[in-house]
């Protein structure tokens, strides 16, 4: 289809300057050819650099041959003139045509004193550090706060249980729990096989091979079945959590559900705490029986037959560092969902903060994760279990 | 029907919709240089979805829509960033990016696609939002402004390659009379000192009346054009009553053939 030809076409000759300097002191810029977003980058270098080389007490800009301009054209004459008015000089523009004369004057100098420059912002080490203590009071406070709704809510959920979606509690059940459990039996598997392949080299030294089965058994069920399940519950569903609930609380549906009189706590976190806590420590059975497992095949491949390794596993391990193990992930499993709630409810407005809750919500989940593994590991060890 | 002396957009026979479902089917019209033109018809008439296919988002079921001569879609690479230098687009909500202020916001695409020095860029992107009345709130966070603030905004954005036609999915929508007649004026104004090509879809009607040359008006029901033709006209004269109806803000009592005139 053939183009129509048009006086508005873009496709005309380029911007084109040149500069007369007049010793009495008069600079005279001759502008030509379109003016546009593509072809005033080069003109306008050019241009400051004639006013600057010349410093000149007046400029006079001859645009008779502009055919075209629009508003990065105009930019160009606004900064020509601002930086003229400025320095004190006089400024004038010829046979710019009227349709482009009115939009130059829609930008008066007085409302344009130009483009400030940007500030370097100092750090101030000290603010900045009663900054940060002040955000993590505060953010322990939230966090009190959130840990007493949650309780408070959950305590009715105690005394009504129907006052809960539970078809919500399968859905969170379904997406946390069963979809997690192929990532979560690769990561046990292999913690499981690499474990005991290291360990099986310097045992062998000894003669003590089999007692790979007693690491393995005891490692995975007092610590990494629980430990592992909660990071991969962390990352895939605490940052899940939150994202969701940043994503409604930007949408406003939190709001919607507050003035509908539904408790966003009640509706939205008690849901996903509950799936939490009856999924994780499934998977970290689950974690459990998929590295000892992978302990086996090392054990296996070293000659022991597996009937060995079941009855050495069995004998090394008691009920206790079974149920210890569960009753943490558990414990994993609440602080997980409730952090990951918590951020998502913090949310600020805006893409960015969606990304920032989720950020926060799985370092949270992690830090909490260790920290809480740490003090389980001494309350055990003092009641001798 | 729908012929200008100068088309900027042309187009011819378009089945658009998602999914393979047609919402809008076998429609022609041409959009002059210049000219305010606005797309207009009831809720889920397809009025958003006439745009995104006129600015290339989606593929039409059939049909096609050429820009200055050029189909937005079939052409690749520089020849397709050609044609979609030519747009500007404001979309429904804004989508100004959250992370970044107004000024960032506007020269974002003149830093991309232009050589002009980093002052030059500030400057002009201060222009722009000086047009739509943003003078001093460059450096503040979308999420800081209002919602016509926001939308002034977008269209400040819209424009910051100085595109030869601008598209507006519902400028006036949820803003207040005032700021929506600001936002009218703004309209205006660029149109005639710039002579920017405005596509406006909107189901504003007084905002139609003040601004627009010449409407299209959707039918659901045909999933066709009802009318064309500036607004005023139709309002008094259209053949269709329904097209009447619709242009005075009157109830329908009953059932109305409608035909497409």
């Amino acid at each position: 289809m053939a183009k129509r030809p048009s006086p508005d076409s873009r496709r005309g000759n380029p911007g084109e300057i040149r500069a007369e300097f007049d010793p009495s002191g008069i600079l005279k810029l001759h502008l030509a050819g379109h003016l546009d977003s593509g072809s005033t980058g080069g003109v306008w270098n050019q241009a400051m650099a004639a006013l600057e080389q010349a410093s000149a007490k007046r400029v006079v800009v001859d645009a008779s041959e502009v055919d075209y301009c629009d508003i990065s054209g105009i930019g160009l004459f606004v900064e020509v003139r601002r930086r003229q008015l400025k320095k004190g000089g006089e400024f004038e523009i010829h046979g710019l045509r009227p349709n482009f004369r009115k939009l130059l004057d829609l930008f008066d100098p007085s409302a344009f004193p130009g483009v400030p420059e940007k500030k370097q912002k100092s750090i101030d080490i000290p603010l900045e550090i009663g900054l940060a203590a002040c955000r993590l009071w505060k953010d322990m406070g939230v966090f009190v706060a959130f840990v007493g709704e949650v309780a408070v809510a959950l305590g009715r959920v105690a005394m009504h249980p129907r006052g809960i979606r539970w078809s919500q509690v399968a859905i969170v059940a379904e997406k946390a729990g069963v979809n997690a459990l192929p990532i979560v039996a690769l990561v046990s598997f292999l913690v499981g096989l690499i474990m005991a392949f290291q360990a099986a080299i310097p045992m062998r030294q000894f003669g003590a091979e089999i007692y790979v089965a007693d690491l393995i058994a005891l490692s995975m069920l007092r610590e990494l079945g629980p430990l592992m399940t909660a990071i991969v519950l962390t990352g895939r569903s605490g940052s899940a959590f939150a994202a969701e609930l940043g994503t409604m609380k930007v949408n406003e549906e939190i709001d919607a559900l507050t003035t509908m009189g539904l408790d966003p706590v009640r509706f939205l976190v008690v849901p996903r705490i509950i799936a939490a806590v009856a999924v994780t420590p499934l998977l970290a059975v689950f974690a459990d029986l998929v590295g000892v497992l992978g302990g086996s095949i090392v054990l296996v491949s070293l000659g022991y037959p597996l009937l060995t390794y079941v009855k050495e596993v069995i004998s090394a391990t008691t009920h206790v560092d079974l149920l210890g193990g569960l009753m943490k992930s558990a414990v994993f499993g609440i602080v997980v969902a409730g952090v990951g709630c918590l951020r998502g409810m913090e949310t600020g407005i805006g893409a960015t903060a969606v990304g920032d809750s989720t950020t926060r919500a799985v370092v949270a989940g992690i830090v909490l994760i260790v920290v809480i593994d740490g003090v389980f590991s001494v309350v055990f060890y003092q009641l001798g279990i | 029907m729908g012929q200008v002396e100068e088309p900027i957009i042309r187009v011819e026979n378009l089945t658009a919709g998602y999914g393979g479902e047609a919402i809008v089917r076998d429609i022609s019209f041409e959009v002059g240089r210049g000219e305010v033109f606005a797309i207009i018809g009831g809720s889920g008439s397809g009025k958003s979805t006439l745009m995104k296919h006129m600015i290339g988002l989606y593929k039409p079921l059939s049909g096609s829509v050429l820009i200055d001569g050029e189909d937005v879609l079939s052409a690749e690479g520089d020849q397709r960033f050609e044609t979609l230098k030519k747009i500007g687009v404001m979309y429904q909500r804004g989508a100004l990016f959250g992370s970044m202020t107004l000024l960032e916001n506007v020269r974002l695409p003149l830093e991309e696609f232009t050589d002009l020095p980093p002052r030059a860029m500030d400057l002009i992107a201060m222009m722009k939002l000086k047009l739509v009345g943003l003078h001093g709130a460059e450096d503040q966070k979308p999420s800081e402004l209002s919602g016509g603030m926001q939308k002034r905004a977008a269209i400040a954005r819209a424009m910051a390659l100085d595109p030869q036609i601008l598209f507006l999915d519902e400028p006036s929508s949820g803003l207040d009379p005032l700021t929506s007649v600001e936002v009218d004026h703004l309209i205006v104004s660029l149109a005639r000192s710039l002579g920017i090509t405005f596509v406006v879809v909107s189901h504003e009607l007084p905002s139609i009346f003040a601004i627009a040359d010449r409407v299209i008006i959707l039918d659901s029901k045909t999933k066709g054009l009802a009318a064309v033709g500036p607004p005023r006209d139709l309002q008094t004269n259209s053949k269709d009553s329904w097209v009447r109806h619709f242009l005075n803000r009157e109830l329908i009592q009953d059932e109305i053939g409608n035909s497409v005139p």
